[in-house]
């Protein structure tokens, strides 16, 4: 079968391969470009474990065929933290505040919180457990995940409030 | 217990802090490799083809097919799969159960692999696997208690008893002024760690090695050795982190060991990762259970008899018989104690450990019988939990090594509110007029220990190396057993090297039965004691030392540094020690296992009291819990932080066992119904209320040097059973079958 | 997952042309597709991919007080648009009741209307079902069939439709705007589904390549604004299809209702529009005992179609339920969050 040509940019970087067209995104960034941070925990869209941020909007990277995300603007959790390594304010919270375990959740979840937290900086705690209620953690962090995230928008917003101050 | 480590003292500041998790900053960032993360260079992907019938033979593949799909390079079948030195039904240990490896076309449970496809891409060999569209023949199966025959089992867990007990049962039952005669069901459960097996295999010649989940690597790697006739220390296991376990990666699976296989068969590194639907089969889950309870209590409600009789299934192919009594030798005081059990065959996977293997499903069914007979007596469940405390282990009459129950039952009921609890149920309703419910559950889970070893070094720069080949699934073996080398050799945390996660490393036992803690935590507190011992041992005969002759009065060893015990003024850097002994490092060794003069004499448990507030939509049947307060005494905490994320993780698992888990089989096909993470309901974030944890201190001198108990799975036990007894107090029906799904609540 | 070819319609009429060949299926935002592909269960030669339609990704508020929904909107953008919300809150509300943030994000409101059943007898390729090769047979029946029709069902299939959204939409009279070879028709939301029979492999009235290119709601819809409510029962709080779900609307005049509006959800292969229920309600008042009447005429030819006879009577409830929350004025506050677990979330709000 041949594979056709992509192009998107991912974590502010262009990427161009070829795929084929029954290739996932999540295989795709996992097994061709090698970002193995988003991972797979059901393939089947249920556990949230792959979400990543497309065009502005959470999404499981195992129900989306590469080719739909062509010209694509992609974050993932690799493209989180500052260039330097400074950590971003999530993933400074759900370290701190203990929101993860076994971690395999913990990408899905600070891409699904990030977003969360564009469209709602100030969430109530039952506006976090229905807005994540697509990432499952088994382990299960719940409590400390809802923490994490409000930590974190604190952090953000002061952050925000200090940049304005600027 | 070595005898120079008791002349030394030893101090550290780490073990009690709250320290964040030490490999935190690599899981944020997506750093942190699991096993299906690795991709050696040449590899090529794996795919299970697995069976769709229950039982019967596999008559035809079309290997053919898939062949001739672009991408797949090789098929393997019973015909062709690399031949193994044992075969995987042999039992060589009591902990070797029964593999599916493709050692003949038989089947004996839905979703067992009947063939390996490998491709150049993952895709490829996806496709190949359906290409391969198997024929069979079925025979017929059983999947339900009412659809075959009932049997005795000669053991169940690993080698337990049938049937305990003592006194006269009957008679107490007899002689009762209140009785209780109920049935619990409980469903099976998968684990559903979030991380699928995986595994990533690649052959040197002879040598192995793999990437893979694993809650015990030297079980494995002697399963391993055992199956491909190789020697142990040829097999390098990489397994630093665990995307969850929960029992379901203590032993290897027949699809890590079939991943293995295909990378032999095709000479190249080989990644096979399960398909989640795929995991409802050869990896084990929990049994089914109906448990008959039957409890007597005299006029004051005191217990006279529990006669606690257990029906649970395993495979048809091997034995594991879930251990479900075990709670009842524990909990509650009485003169007349029974527990046994009858076993069936089921044609599924065989069943095997999921966090608190028994010990769940147990519980649900004492702490709703127990309430049933609170209920009965007339007396509040706690207070009739209270009076039948239990002071020595009921089975045994062995006396705890430590038991701080009635300070977890004072602490949670002060938390909850509970002295408000009215009396009768359905008196409660909200302002939206929901029913409210409380209830109670007493936790509880053996304080286990297994064997390991560890390896700590002290270095000429003042730093220390620890290794040991300890597994973090989640819970914080990384932070805790670092915590607890680093102040073994009296040093701040930022001197030590810690290595854990890989097989070349000192044997850790298994990361299960909530004693990987204890375990490996002895073994590292031994070797780290043996090290400052050896590094005592060279100062002490250095007559240049300050700490000459210090002699039988030994040492104290702070802050990298050792002085005499007899003038602690006088000391001395172990860099200085060494440097001047002219030696690189000393090193010691330790090993961790129970003592057996206490495991003779005493029972070791960890307890807890759960409180759950339920709601019930009157009319709709909706339940939802609102509240959830634990205190749990689990002897001595290593990091607080680590130890709550536990208990909340296993209240949470509470929640799931009341409300939410049942894997349903097909009672035609034996095919699971649900077996995905859509149908198959785990608790999502929206499920949870405010939960919240009560560290209660303990202090055990007997249990183990460090006085620690477990804390991984305790948190189940009792939540469940609060749940329901909380919706018996919001409804006044009592729901003995698990899950409670709403049409059990349409009254 | 099968080869296929991948093909990015430009335009409408090339993706009907397109989606007529044979093996073809068109893929929006491929959150049922994709999955009902992994499985196997749908093995597509051609994928027409149409998320770049253009024009098919607006909602136009219509100057007689409809809305038109074009077919590749998301069921996030929709559900979180503050006018639709406000006009149509019961169909906001059973958007954000379904699936999770992320596949609301990708499911389009189109895709959505179009999703297959969760019947798990359907998703098991290895089990005979009647709508994957007409004949087989239906392993459901005599099956695990808790969550089963109650409603419609035939000997040949007893599925239901998992959509929230097309709840309500049936409730309020929208219309499916198709494109297609013959050109366009628009088609009631409720004639476009089919009940099983005795050819449950036909689940809507779409030939051949056809295409949804819009979804309407009539402008009569908004005038139940204040009155309109999508209630679910499920078996967790979030993330669940429903056991049963009930999209309500009244209209009511002083103390009495002028027009009531009754659709349910995950009891029959369509969402079922109750209309003896809503007739019996003209001119009454909206009190408990009117809705329990109209709950028994809603239900009136249910019955089980294996276990699941406990969801007769909890839809009779759903019903009366959905209407006396209903019946509350909801102008001013629209809850966030799904509507199943109101009560639930209030309480833990505080």
């Amino acid at each position: 079968m041949k594979k056709s040509p992509v192009s998107m940019t991912i974590n502010g970087q262009p990427v161009e391969e070829l795929v084929e067209p029954r290739t996932l995104l999540i295989h795709f960034l996992r097994e061709q470009l090698n970002l193995t941070g988003a991972h797979i925990g059901c393939e089947t869209s249920h556990c949230g474990a792959c979400t990543i941020d497309l065009d502005g909007k959470s999404v499981k990277s195992c129900t989306i065929f590469t080719l739909q995300a062509e010209g694509a603007h992609i974050r993932t959790i690799e493209g989180m933290a500052a260039a330097d390594g400074t950590l971003h304010a999530l993933q400074e919270a759900f370290r701190e505040k203990h929101g993860l375990q076994c971690g395999y959740c913990t990408p899905g979840m600070i891409l699904r919180a990030w977003r969360l937290l564009q469209e709602n900086p100030d969430p109530t705690d039952a506006e976090i457990r229905f807005g994540i209620a697509g990432n499952l953690c088994r382990c299960t962090g719940y409590q400390n995940i809802v923490a994490a995230i409000k930590h974190a928008a604190i952090l953000m917003a002061g952050a925000q409030q200090k940049e304005a101050a600027e | 217990m070595n005898i120079m480590n008791t002349a030394h003292v030893r101090h550290g500041s780490n073990i009690g802090q709250n320290l964040t998790r030490r490999e935190g900053a690599l899981k944020v960032t997506g750093a942190a490799r699991y096993a299906a993360d690795h991709h050696p260079a040449g590899m090529l992907y794996a795919v299970l083809a697995v069976s769709a019938v229950a039982r019967g033979r596999v008559t035809a593949l079309d290997v053919a097919a898939a062949k001739a799909h672009p991408g797949v390079v090789d098929v393997m079948t019973p015909q062709n799969a690399p031949k193994l030195a044992h075969h995987p039904d042999e039992k060589t240990n009591p902990f070797a159960f029964r593999l599916d490896i493709l050692q003949d076309a038989q089947v004996r449970y839905a979703n067992q692999p009947i063939a390996v496809v490998i491709g150049e891409s993952l895709e490829a060999a996806t496709e190949g696997a359906v290409l391969l569209a198997p024929a069979y023949q079925a025979e017929d199966v059983v999947v339900r208690f009412e659809d075959g025959e009932h049997f005795v089992p000669a053991a169940v867990g690993v080698g337990a008893p049938a049937e305990e007990g003592h006194g006269d049962v009957e008679a107490g039952l007899r002689n009762a002024a209140q009785r209780v005669d109920v049935t619990y069901d409980t469903p099976a459960h998968y684990h559903n760690a979030l991380e699928p097996h995986a595994i990533v295999a690649e052959w040197q010649g002879e040598r192995l090695i793999i990437d893979t989940p694993s809650q015990g690597m030297a079980i494995a790697q002697g399963r391993l050795a055992g199956l491909f006739g190789i020697a142990p220390e040829d097999i390098y296991i990489r397994s630093p982190y665990l995307g969850g376990g929960f029992g379901g990666k203590g032993l290897i699976a027949g699809p890590q060991v079939l991943g293995i296989m295909a990378a032999k068969l095709v000479g190249k590194p080989v990644k096979l990762v399960m398909r989640r639907e795929q995991l409802y089969g050869p990896i084990g889950h929990r049994g089914v259970t109906r448990q008959h309870m039957r409890l007597g209590a005299d006029t004051e409600g005191g217990l006279t008899a529990i006669d606690h009789h257990i029906l649970t299934a395993t495979s048809r192919f091997d034995d594991f018989f879930e251990p479900s009594a075990g709670v009842t030798h524990t909990l509650y005081a009485t003169p007349a104690l029974l527990t046994r059990y009858e076993g069936m065959r089921f044609d599924t996977g065989t069943p095997l450990f999921v966090r608190a293997p028994g010990e769940a499903s147990g519980s649900v069914a004492l702490e709703g019988a127990i309430d049933e007979l609170a209920e009965a007596c007339g007396m509040d469940p706690l207070a009739f939990r209270l009076k039948n405390y239990a002071e020595t282990e009921p089975l045994t009459g062995k006396p705890f090594t430590s038991k701080a129950l009635r300070a977890c039952y004072a602490q949670g009921a002060a938390r909850f509110g509970w002295a408000k609890r009215p009396l009768a149920a359905r008196m409660m309703t909200d302002a939206q007029g929901l029913l409210t419910g409380w209830g109670v559950g007493t936790a509880t889970f053996p304080a286990h220990m297994f064997q390991a070893s560890a390896r700590a070094e002290i270095r000429s720069d003042g730093s220390g190396v620890v290794e040991i080949g300890a597994h973090d699934m989640g819970q914080g073996a990384w932070t805790a057993l670092a915590q607890i080398a680093a102040d073994g050799l009296s040093l701040d945390m930022d001197k030590l090297t810690f290595r854990i996660g890989t097989s070349d490393l000192p044997d850790a036992g298994i990361a299960g039965g909530s004693a990987h803690t204890a375990t490996a935590g002895s073994a590292i507190h031994n070797a780290t004691g043996a090290a400052i011992a050896a590094l005592a041992d060279i100062a002490m005969r250095d007559e240049t030392s300050p700490l000459f002759g210090a002699g039988n009065a030994g040492v104290v060893s702070r802050d990298g540094h050792l002085y005499r015990r007899d003038d602690e003024s006088r000391g001395e850097s172990y860099a200085t020690i060494l440097s001047r002994a002219g030696l690189d490092s000393v090193e010691g060794r330790g090993e961790g296992a129970a003592d057996q003069a206490v495991t003779e004499n005493y029972a070791g448990h960890a307890h807890g009291a759960v409180f759950a507030e339920v709601k019930v939509d009157p009319e709709l049947g909706q339940v939802r819990v609102t509240r959830l307060v634990g205190a749990f005494a689990a002897g001595r905490v290593i990091n607080p932080r680590m130890v709550e994320s536990q208990y909340l993780g296993g209240m949470i698992w509470g929640v799931s066992f009341a409300l939410h888990e049942e894997a349903i089989m097909d009672r035609r096909t034996g095919r699971p119904v649900n077996g995905n993470l859509a149908d198959y309901h785990v608790p999502v974030n929206a499920d949870i209320p405010s939960v919240e944890a009560i560290l209660i201190d303990e202090q055990d001198s007997l249990i183990n040097a460090l006085g620690i108990k477990g804390v991984g799975e305790i948190g189940i036990t009792g939540t469940a059973g609060a749940i329901v007894n909380a919706i018996w107090h919001a409804t006044g029906i009592r729901v003995r079958s698990m899950p409670v799904t709403l049409d059990k609540l349409l009254f | 997952m099968n080869q296929f070819e991948y093909e990015l319609a430009p335009n409408v009429e090339n993706a009907v042309a397109s989606g007529r060949s044979n093996g073809a299926v068109f893929l929006a935002g491929g959150t049922n597709l994709i999955d009902l592909m992994k499985g196997n269960l749908v093995r597509p030669t051609r994928l027409v991919d149409i998320n770049r339609l253009p024009g098919l990704d607006r909602i136009e508020f219509l100057p007689d007080g409809g809305v038109r929904i074009g077919a590749l909107v998301r069921n996030s953008d929709l559900a979180h648009d503050p006018k639709f919300a406000r006009d149509f809150p019961a169909v906001a509300e059973a958007l954000l009741s379904g699936a999770s943030p992320q596949l609301r994000n990708a499911a389009t409101v189109a895709g959505n209307v179009m999703q297959r059943t969760r019947c798990p007898y359907f998703y098991d390729a290895a089990s005979a079902c009647n709508k994957r090769e007409p004949g087989a047979g239906c392993e459901a029946r005599g099956g695990h069939s808790r969550l089963q029709a109650i409603l419609g069902w035939s000997a040949h299939c007893i599925a239901t439709h998992p959509s929230d959204f097309s709840v309500p939409l049936v409730a309020f009279d929208a219309v499916v705007e198709i494109d297609g070879p013959q050109g366009r028709r628009d088609v009631a939301l409720e004639d476009f589904y089919l009940l099983p029979g005795n050819t449950p492999e036909r689940e809507t009235i779409l030939a051949p390549g056809e295409l949804i290119v819009a979804i309407r709601l009539p402008a009569q819809a908004a005038l139940f604004a204040g009155h309109a409510r999508y209630l679910k029962i499920r078996d967790r709080t979030s993330y669940a299809f429903a056991v049963v779900s009930a999209a309500a609307g009244l209209r009511i005049e002083g103390d009495r209702i002028v027009e009531a509006r009754l659709a349910l959800g995950g009891v029959a292969l369509k969402p079922w529009r109750a209309r003896a229920a809503e007739a019996c309600l003209m001119g009454r008042r909206a009190g408990r005992e009117e809705f329990a009447e109209a709950s028994m005429l809603a239900l009136q030819e249910a019955r089980p179609s294996g276990e699941n006879e406990f969801k007769i009577e909890l839809a009779r409830r759903l019903v009366v339920r959905a209407f006396e929350r209903t019946a509350i004025d909801n102008t001013a506050r629209l809850s966030p969050l799904p509507a199943s677990i109101v009560n639930l979330t209030e309480e833990i709000q505080r």
